[in-house]
């Protein structure tokens, strides 16, 4: 190949006679031609797929270059002067091509290396995504055997400007540029905006590529007939543009988010965004029950009984009373299929053909299907939010990725910023003595202490759960015979246990931080990690004991005290909800507020309380799990959710621009917030699902009252009118006995459960193996680097070897440098895409 | 914002649109706020520059340290001063936004860390990156013992080096430092300024 023979020229020709300099210019031209002709028509593909193979060679015959001819001294010639550069004091990991080393030549073509131009270099942009697009060009049109190819030949394919030699650099990067043009031309209008659009060039050169290509278009398009599936793409495209654009004016909250960021920066900014996302599948509940459950009962209100109650206020809070004979409850909900003209009287399944709402199933499948379409939401931001924050590639590098990305551009508010930069320098002057090899004393002994107050601080917390737990347990019996024995008379005490329930989850976490406080954790990130799982630990045994309650002490209660549990439960868990939502607010008035003047005027500090993005984000979990487990019995609990979560966003926003600061520890935004999401999902969705399935699976609903009275069970609502459904159309009849079959039989269950698991198999696997790959690459770069390292040095002792020729070998070595260089690029950037 | 909308023609709206990651609400506003920093023979002249100075004085850039840097790495003026048109200014606002791609954002953080602009960060840019990031800027004139000690960035600057210097060139060029910043999920949210 013409190309090995740069090597040659660092020796005595005689070794290989070969061609001379001026020979070996127009070699390159050539070479530089075909690469013109060979992005241009792609059926010239095949001359190139001996490229890997020839390419193979070079390297070897690269290798004996290197270990028979190259004379080592020249590297040990270089040692005497190393002290000077004061980096290098730092050890031998850092021999580095510093700068100060070269002549200005040798700079001049260091500098113009694909590496580094494409930092800067309009050029050097436009020649990397003419690649890019021809890749996509190739990836759409071709079979995937091509594309192989194509990979492996990209660093011959890719032509390389060389500003050192400026004389043609300019004509070369219009050719880039026509090249582009053709390139975008033939991609389709979609794909060729979304490269357009996130190319790094400024606005007018993109402008003008834009024009050039839709120019081009429009002469193509005239002579051949217009391509009616690109045009409507083009109309979708538009649409959504308006339509997102739409959308994104309605942004909610997006002046007091931004105050917010400006001020304290991402970290709180999730907990408020988190918020939002609570919202969201709140209003989603809410949408849902409100069309398909509480409109069409509104509509056709049953009758009311005679003894309702008037409004008195308390109800407000407990949820009782006048509204227990609402559409806010289950028991209010009826059993038969709603239609205009119906008579009450008869309540029977009405066999009368007009547009009819069978209530029992409607109510039946809104539950199903809200929870099913929330699931999957959940567990596709899940995976999304997994995917974005646990890359597979966990090598260490800690500081530079602190160096790189710490800073927070959102900040703008001159204080935060000063605190902003503050942090980073005690985090990395932190780190930096992390470094440092410590001298411990007694490590042992150190250790072992530290054990056990661990174990003592985890053995307290476990405690202390475990009594509050109990003490629910038997309080909530206790309510229970007490209002039996009262009646109802007294509307207020039912109060006694969501306060008792809230009073523990206020105060508890309080003891949890005390105990982290002597603790002493070295690291934050553990620190945070025991704290919510303590407080986690605490939340769902909590809930844990209240189901039980509700579903098996309630439920299945034998006397007629409660005449409708379902609406008790619903009640009940409206009842958690707004008390939860007063002591937060309590929470925040002496917590924040109160602590502040505290702070400020008695004890005379400058530092204001920090917000606990971690504390206040799972409280909101644990709300949001009431308002879930509540579903079932009370359809309008979303929209008390939604109220709650509306007020708490203003009020922690004003107590949080008031009366805190920006947290001081470094805050790991994306993968707490997948954290809390997995949180959402696994404790929380999770368990209120199970328990709302298996009170519609196997708890008996009451027998006066709701949608379900009469049935064995709810889930007998669904059975019940497949029956009919068959009987009354024979046909139908395997629609019947498949929905037995799928719902009622567990062997689904279990081969569905057994494909999931395979399925995640496989992709652990394919995970393990990309990650040798990424190791096997990465070694591969270092060698190139070596070999970069290595040319370079060559190129500088034949610079000082033929001082007065130097000019022509520079260029020579240049080129010979740059086909090393794009291969090394090439393999880079497969690793960072795997 | 009838009037000034009105001045934004409506190709030149759809082709923004296109060419950046922008909405046509943050355009108008873009236009808006652009206009109102232009002095008044400008008025309403989008291929005009607006100085440097006077984009810095936008809260959202105000206090920021690398403002300086920013302006220059978007400004197309051929004298280098950091003045930008109001293409600049969307290419600025398109970087920085919501839905710019981890690609466009990390191209031109590197650009923006670049100090020397020679196409990697050299020990140099490194130096003058951690200095803006740990030293407040009014106290960065008159003593540099606020931030890191001398030793301290030796050392940090070589770990960094070699933490992501994968092909030990001793510099971090684009290529490397994307991989870096690959690997932190935050910096996605964090590189953003929202108008």
């Amino acid at each position: 190949m013409a190309r090995s023979v740069n090597f040659d020229l660092n020796h005595p020709l005689i070794e290989y006679g070969l061609e001379s300099p001026a020979d070996e210019e127009g070699v390159h031209d050539s070479f530089n031609q075909l690469i013109a002709e060979q992005s241009q028509n792609e059926e010239m593909f095949d001359t190139f797929d001996q490229g890997p193979l020839g390419r193979r060679e070079l390297d070897k015959e690269h290798q004996d270059f290197v270990y028979t001819s190259s004379p080592p001294h020249t590297f040990r010639e270089r040692e005497p002067d190393r002290g000077e550069y004061e980096l290098e004091e730092y050890g031998e990991q850092t021999d580095p091509l510093i700068p100060e080393r070269w002549s200005s030549d040798t700079l001049k073509i260091l500098s113009s290396m694909p590496s580094r131009t494409i930092g800067r270099n309009r050029g050097a942009i436009i020649s990397q995504y003419c690649n890019k697009t021809l890749q996509l060009r190739r990836r759409r049109q071709s079979k995937p055997a091509d594309r192989v190819f194509s990979r492996s030949s990209r660093p011959s394919i890719r032509a390389y400007d060389l500003e050192a030699d400026t004389t043609d650099s300019e004509s070369r990067d219009l050719t880039k540029q026509d090249q582009l043009v053709n390139n975008l031309q033939n991609l389709s209008a979609s794909d060729r905006e979304r490269m357009l659009r996130g190319m790094p060039l400024c606005l007018t050169v993109k402008k003008k590529l834009r024009e050039l290509a839709s120019q081009k278009e429009k002469q193509t398009r005239s002579s051949s007939r217009i391509n009616c599936c690109s045009h409507f793409k083009l109309c979708i495209i538009k649409s959504w543009y308006t339509w997102s654009s739409f959308i994104h004016s309605r942004q909610m909250w997006k002046v007091p988010l931004k105050r917010v960021s400006g001020r304290f920066g991402t970290g709180v900014l999730s907990y408020f965004l988190f918020l939002k996302t609570l919202l969201f599948f709140n209003v989603f509940l809410f949408l849902v029950m409100g069309t398909f459950l509480v409109l069409p009962q509104a509509v056709y209100p049953p009758e009311v009984p005679a003894n309702r109650r008037s409004f008195s206020g308390l109800e407000l809070l407990t949820g009782a009373g006048y509204f227990s004979d609402t559409v806010m409850y289950y028991g209010y909900y009826c059993n038969y299929t709603l239609h205009r003209n119906y008579n009450s009287s008869t309540q029977a399944w009405s066999t009368v053909k007009l547009p009819s709402y069978n209530m029992p199933l409607a109510y039946f499948f809104t539950i199903g299907m809200a929870f099913f379409i929330t699931c999957i939401i959940l567990v596709y931001s899940m995976s999304k939010s997994f995917g974005q924050s646990f890359r597979i590639d966990k090598s260490y590098s800690i500081l530079a990725i602190k160096t790189f990305c710490s800073w927070d551009f959102r900040v703008i508010k001159k204080n935060s910023i000063k605190l902003l930069s503050e942090n980073i320098c005690t985090q990395l002057k932190e780190l930096l003595g992390e470094l440092k090899p410590k001298h411990g004393r007694n490590p042992w002994l150190e250790r072992l202490r530290r054990l056990m107050v661990h174990c003592l601080a985890w053995l307290m917390c476990v405690a202390v759960t475990t009594g509050c737990v109990i003490g629910i347990y038997y309080f909530s019996d206790y309510m229970h015979i007490e209002n039996q024995k009262q009646g109802a008379a007294q509307e207020a005490s039912l109060l006694a246990l969501p306060v008792l329930v809230s009073l523990i989850n206020l105060l508890l976490p309080g003891l949890f931080n005390f105990a982290a406080w002597v603790e002493d954790y070295i690291s934050p990130s553990v620190r945070t990690y025991v704290g919510l799982s303590r407080n986690l630990m605490l939340k769902v045994s909590v809930l844990g004991v209240l189901c039980y309650h509700w579903l098996g002490r309630i439920a299945t209660d034998g006397t007629d005290y409660i005449k409708c549990w379902e609406s008790f439960v619903g009640q009940e868990l409206y009842r958690f909800l707004i008390v939860d939502f007063i002591f937060t607010l309590l929470d925040t008035l002496f917590g924040e507020l109160l602590w502040r003047l505290f702070s400020d005027k008695i004890l005379k500090r400058q530092r204001k309380p920090e917000f606990d993005i971690a504390k206040n984000v799972l409280d909101l979990i644990y709300g949001q799990t009431l308002a879930w487990l509540g579903v079932l019995f009370s359809p309008l609990l979303p929209a008390v959710q939604i109220l709650k979560l509306l007020l708490l966003f203003y009020i922690k926003m004003s107590s949080v621009m008031m009366n805190c600061q920006a947290p001081r520890r470094p805050y790991r935004v994306s993968q707490m917030t997948t954290i809390f999401i997995t949180l959402l999902c696994f404790p929380s969705f999770l368990g209120s699902s199970v328990c709302v399935t298996y009170a519609m699976w196997s708890i008996k609903p009451s027998e006066s009252c709701g949608p379900f009275r009469r049935l064995q069970t709810m889930l007998k609502a669904g059975k019940q009118w497949m029956k009919q459904l068959a009987e009354e159309n024979a046909s139908l009849s395997p629609l019947a006995s498949a929905h037995a079959y799928l719902v009622e039989n567990p062997l689904f269950l279990f081969v569905g459960a057994g494909i999931f698991l395979i399925v995640i198999y496989f992709h652990s696997q394919v995970l393990d193996g990309q990650r040798k790959i990424i190791t096997l690459l990465q070694e591969h770069i270092k060698n190139e680097g070596e070999d970069k390292k290595f040319l370079i040095t060559r190129l500088q002792s034949i610079h000082e070897q033929k001082r007065p020729s130097a000019r022509k070998l520079t260029n020579q070595d240049s080129t010979e440098l740059q086909e090393d260089k794009p291969q090394f690029s090439n393999y880079y950037g497969s690793s960072t895409s795997g | 914002m009838g009037t000034t909308s009105s001045q934004l023609n409506k190709n030149d709206l759809s082709e923004y649109q296109e060419l950046t990651f922008l909405t046509k609400q943050e355009i108008l506003l873009a236009h808006k706020r652009f206009t109102e920093l232009q002095s008044k023979e400008q008025k309403g002249v989008l291929h005009l520059r607006v100085p440097m100075e006077k984009i810095h004085s936008l809260p959202e850039l105000k206090s920021n340290p690398f403002r300086k840097r920013i302006c220059q790495v978007f400004s197309t003026s051929e004298d280098k001063d950091g003045s930008l048109t109001f293409e600049d200014f969307l290419d600025l606002l398109s970087a920085f936004s919501d839905s710019a791609t981890i690609e466009i954002k990390s191209h031109y953080a590197f650009r923006i860390f670049d100090f020397d602009d020679d196409g990697t960060l050299g020990y140099g840019d490194l130096e003058k990156l951690v200095n803006c990031l740990t030293i407040p800027e009014d106290k960065q004139k008159d003593t540099e013992e606020t931030g890191l000690t001398r030793e301290e960035m030796k050392q940090l600057i070589t770990n960094i080096l070699d933490e992501s210097d994968i092909d030990k060139d001793g510099t971090v060029n684009l290529s490397e430092f994307q991989h870096v910043i690959s690997r932190s999920p935050d910096f996605v949210s964090s590189f953003k300024i929202v108008l």
